[in-house]
């Protein structure tokens, strides 16, 4: 693997030295001869943004899906906030997962309920002492910090692919998560609003100092919100450190990706 | 062969559990009590044109149908009572539920199917969520409870197209009509022909969620869930009404 120096960018703010998430020996297969993960190794530390680069198919995804359960790994120790969730029931995961959000690709909104009732769905299930002034207070402030509060009562469908980020992001971070998982957050946008949403995530890290781990391919996506990039190939961590380190990398490869 | 075998233990197995789940998590709270109610509107009332127009078709169509022969033996006075016990038995469960089969099944099978490819179940496991108990037991048990409801919807349209059909060639009142209609039931005609129809609603619902809900990635899984829901609730429907039959042939 090559090492390089990790810095911490100026203006985020220093984390803690103590990882939230730590993994170890991660493997995952689909059938014989589909060796997604052979063996990831990585850890995120509190306040910390880290970016995992690598090329499609490389087992970005899966390895953020193991994290909160979604997929189940073959091999490996993954802890989250000090706990092994590879051992633990489906009561104790659930504790586990309302500590972290999650983006997905494609946002992931219900497409059968309002921007408001999406916020609600979550909300309404593990604060169930909130009253219902609560929750609205809440649903707007969520909205207000993607400043998107005009489409609280429109329909997924009447919202393009960044308002639809912004929401996806609000419906996570109603739940005060600790951690923040990004499947791949500015896929399929223009550059303008690929760069809000990569301001938006940084304005979440400052605001509500979480950890998040960062699936991307925009590269300046990478540049602006990562404290610490990892780049997987073929299933195994393969470069490590800031943007800037990684970029004059000696290896071709690694520097392929900064072209 | 041995492949083809394979595929059908295994999917026997996966409905087992997915069944087995159902019965495990039904009694267990949070009850998704809005949902439900959501989804009976949506299952029942949503259906009740279609079930209705069908249901008054078939009255219609089995008496226009039936007089020629019942009048060559002198008998057209049965037939009020023969299209009713016909509608109630059989032909309204039956077309009911493979309407519903149709309707409803494909509708879960798809929408389901659509949200798994879209990560929207995802999307409510990882926020702590059971999509189970919020899609599929709310779902089912709507199932369950509006497909008898419509099936009596049905029937009684069914035979207010009976009399729509004697009144074609005859002079026949509404009052007589019905009192040769009820004159001519009996509780064994209609219980048994219920209790089979929430076996109707539950298999449409849980075969519907069955295919929809592990639905592989892809949009092309999406219209085979939806297919595949609706040939295998019209199969279930067909020998759920065999076997229903000839139960109630042996005890009663």
């Amino acid at each position: 693997m090559i090492q390089a120096e990790t810095t911490i960018k100026k203006g985020i703010g220093a984390y803690s030295t103590a990882p939230v998430i730590n993994i170890k020996g991660l493997y995952k297969s689909f059938g014989e001869h589909d060796d997604v993960l052979k063996g990831v190794d990585l850890s995120v530390k509190k306040g910390e943004n880290l970016v995992v680069l690598g090329k499609s198919g490389s087992g970005k995804s899966i390895t953020i899906k193991c994290l909160v359960g979604l997929v189940k790994a073959d091999k490996g120790e993954i802890k989250v906030f000090d706990t092994d969730i590879t051992a633990l029931n489906t009561n104790q995961l659930n504790a586990i997962r309302i500590r972290i959000g999650f983006l997905f690709q494609n946002s992931a909104l219900y497409d059968s309920m309002t921007v408001r009732q999406n916020l609600e769905f979550p909300l309404k299930r593990h604060s169930k002492k909130l009253s219902s002034k609560d929750v609205e207070d809440a649903v707007t402030e969520a909205l207000e910090s993607v400043g998107l509060s005009e489409a609280i009562d429109k329909m997924p469908s009447e919202l393009s692919g960044g308002m639809r980020k912004r929401i996806g992001l609000a419906r996570t971070l109603i739940l005060k998560p600790e951690i923040m998982l990004y499947d791949e957050p500015t896929t399929g946008l223009d550059t303008i609003t690929s760069r809000e949403i990569s301001e938006l995530i940084l304005a979440i890290q400052k605001k509500s100092k979480t950890s998040s781990i960062i699936i991307t391919h925009d590269m300046a996506c990478a540049k602006l919100t990562g404290d610490r990039l990892v780049i997987l190939k073929d299933g195994v961590i393969e470069a490590e450190g800031s943007y800037a380190t990684l970029e004059k990398s000696n290896d071709d490869w690694v520097r392929s990706f900064f072209i | 062969m041995v492949i083809s075998l394979k595929n059908i233990f295994t999917d026997a197995g996966n409905v087992t559990l997915f069944t087995a789940r159902f019965f495990k998590e039904v009694f267990r709270p949070p009850f998704e009590i809005k949902e439900f109610i959501r989804q009976c509107y949506m299952i029942g009332y949503k259906s009740l044109p279609l079930v209705g127009i069908t249901g008054f078709i078939m009255g219609l169509v089995l008496t226009l149908q039936s007089r020629p022969t019942l009048a060559e033996f002198g008998a057209e006075s049965w037939l009020p009572g023969m299209v009713a016990l016909s509608l109630i038995r059989e032909i309204a469960p039956v077309i009911t539920a493979l309407i519903c089969a149709g309707k409803i099944s494909s509708g879960i099978g798809a929408e389901l199917g659509s949200m798994k490819v879209t990560e929207q179940i995802d999307a409510m496991e990882v926020s702590a969520i059971n999509p189970y108990k919020y899609l599929v037991i709310t779902r089912i048990m709507a199932t369950t409870l509006m497909v008898p409801l419509l099936v009596v919807f049905a029937d009684g349209v069914g035979i207010l197209g009976g009399f729509v059909g004697i009144n074609i060639h005859a002079d026949v009142s509404l009052f007589r009509y019905f009192s040769q209609v009820l004159s001519s039931l009996e509780f064994l005609d209609i219980i048994p022909a219920t209790i089979k129809t929430f076996f109707f609603g539950f298999f449409i619902g849980m075969i519907g969620c069955y295919k929809g809900f592990p639905a592989a990635n892809g949009t092309e899984s999406v219209g085979k869930a939806a297919n595949s829901a609706v040939v295998a609730a019209s199969l279930t429907i067909f020998i759920i009404d065999m076997l229903a039959v000839q139960i109630t042939d042996l005890f009663f």
